[in-house]
């Protein structure tokens, strides 16, 4: 048993070396296409930190009347958590609060400041800062609760009405996104393994005449395959290994470039994080198309 | 050993390559078939391989219907036949050295077995000089000599030679013939399809002629007569 498996794997080392040509068309067919699996992963990525960062931005501020006591806001916001658990968070931002982050944002800002000085009091309300989970039910939800008639009463505005639209939008393309990216990268993930099987099943039509002649000396079905198995694995890790390096570098690389537009993602430790993640993405699908292709196309040839 | 019931194989379009035929070889004989090109030689080779399967009738090998002989039996038996095709059937991808371990380690042999065997078969059919060389660096005749090397290697209980001497001058052919005398002598039994005249007549063993699908004669010292 173990002698066998070892010839087999000195086969497949053989015809691997002795097939140059045809190992690099088979390597290098299937690297692209690992290449197109990574880049899927990668948009997937930018896409995640795309829509978490937008459906941060899209959150419902309840302004209160001037003059509400603070214990009043605060109720309102355990009553909101209460009722709405998976919210994301609820701030209360006081009117001194409100001010200071005014200050700071405009302080080189000379009118704005001016203005404000003119005005004399502290022109703020206190207000409740509402994240949701970009879910627009969930905008829903919080708007009844404050539009209940205990709490209508407190508040002076809410901007989620005006955002309502847009948020709404905002959503329907996040969902739209992710169908067509999923829709697109079925369809070409399909194509590439449509590819690389042919790849090989043109590099073991090379043996079709060698696999019957095995067949009729005796040798048995795994002994025939198994070199041709343990190519596809050979394809496939050579494959991996070539990818790993073009994305971990392209990655380092890229990453200077991406930073500027988008802030605060850095594709780099993107890829440093899940590196795991790309490993078992290319490995395995490297080796496992290589090995499935191989196995299918042997299969056919041993009907003798 | 071998024998074959009334079988008859027609191939698509009505092409009756084997009418009806039933003989019997038994352990240790050695049988030529002969007849014209086309006359079904092969066919019959390929039957007894389990490579073909009969249109009606049975052939058995060794007590074993190969109609109905799973995979792992019908390989069992190839592995006990040495077979020299007519075509040769090397394996391209493979050296002078492993065609023939190819055919020990399909049996399981050990390597330390397998290095000392096949050298030795080499040098009989005179190919040690050759055994880095792949089959497409040799001549006819040397390809051939490596099917013979191929087909001993294993010790096997039966030889099987499709037109063996086809692309060797008259000196190796006898050399070939003479080989396959000496396994015979050995207690193999070996049968031999061809349709060169003047190896039959000098053989003195048994001939059976095939013309047209069917067995015309089959006569225990045989001559070529067609």
């Amino acid at each position: 048993m173990f002698t066998n498996f070892n010839r087999v794997v000195k086969f497949a080392f053989n015809d691997f070396s002795r097939n140059k040509g045809i190992s690099v068309a088979a390597i290098f067919v299937l690297a692209v296409t690992i290449m197109l699996v990574t880049s899927l992963f990668f948009f997937q990525g930018i896409a995640g930190y795309l829509t978490s960062k937008i459906q941060d931005k899209i959150d419902i501020t309840a302004y209160f009347k001037d003059g509400t006591q603070e214990q009043d806001i605060l109720n309102v916001k355990a009553e909101i958590l209460k009722i709405s658990p998976n919210i994301k968070s609820v701030e209360y931002v006081s009117k001194d609060q409100a001010l200071a982050y005014f200050n700071k944002v405009h302080k080189d800002n000379a009118v704005l400041s001016q203005a404000l000085q003119e005005v004399g009091d502290n022109p703020f309300l206190p207000s409740l800062n509402i994240t949701t989970n970009g879910d627009p039910s969930q905008y829903a939800e919080v708007a009844t609760i404050l539009q209940t008639s205990d709490f209508s009463n407190l508040i002076d505005s809410v901007d989620f009405s005006q955002k309502k639209d847009i948020i709404e939008k905002v959503y329907s393309i996040i969902s739209n996104v992710n169908t067509f990216g999923l829709i697109l990268g079925i369809v070409l993930i399909f194509v590439a393994i449509l590819v690389v099987f042919n790849t090989i099943k043109l590099a073991i039509e090379n043996s079709k005449e060698e696999i019957s002649t095995m067949k009729i000396v005796g040798a048995s079905n795994w002994f025939i395959r198994g070199p041709f198995v343990i190519q596809g694995i050979i394809y496939g890790i050579i494959a991996f290994l070539i990818c790993f390096l073009i994305s971990g570098i392209s990655a380092y690389f890229l990453s200077p470039q991406i930073s500027p537009v988008l802030p605060g993602f850095d594709i780099f430790s993107y890829f440093l994080t899940n590196w795991w993640i790309f490993v078992l993405i290319q490995l395995g699908f490297g080796a496992g198309v290589g090995i499935i292709s191989s196995f299918i196309v042997v299969r056919k040839y041993l009907e003798v | 050993m071998i024998k074959f019931n009334n079988v008859t194989k027609i191939y698509p379009r009505d092409t009756v390559v084997l009418q009806d035929i039933s003989f019997e070889i038994k352990e240790g004989e050695f049988v030529s078939i002969v007849g014209k090109s086309g006359a079904g030689k092969s066919t019959l080779v390929h039957l007894i391989l389990g490579l073909e399967v009969p249109t009606s009738g049975e052939v058995y090998f060794k007590d074993v219907n190969l109609n109905n002989a799973n995979s792992s039996q019908i390989q069992e038996i190839r592995r006990k036949i040495g077979v020299i095709h007519q075509d040769y059937k090397l394996l391209p991808q493979k050296t002078v050295y492993e065609n023939v371990a190819y055919i020990m380690q399909v049996e399981g042999r050990e390597n330390k077995e397998i290095a000392v065997e096949v050298p030795k078969v080499l040098e009989v059919i005179g190919l040690e000089n050759k055994i880095n060389n792949f089959p497409n660096q040799l001549s006819g005749g040397e390809q051939q000599r490596l099917a013979i090397a191929r087909a001993f290697v294993n010790n096997p209980d039966i030889i099987i030679a499709d037109e063996p001497t086809g692309n060797l001058d008259p000196y190796n052919s006898y050399e070939v013939i003479l080989l396959l005398q000496k396994i015979n002598k050995a207690g193999k039994t070996v049968i031999l399809a061809t349709h060169d005249r003047e190896i039959i007549n000098k053989l003195g063993k048994r001939v059976v002629t095939i013309e047209n699908g069917k067995i015309l004669r089959d006569e225990a010292e045989g001559r070529f007569i067609i």
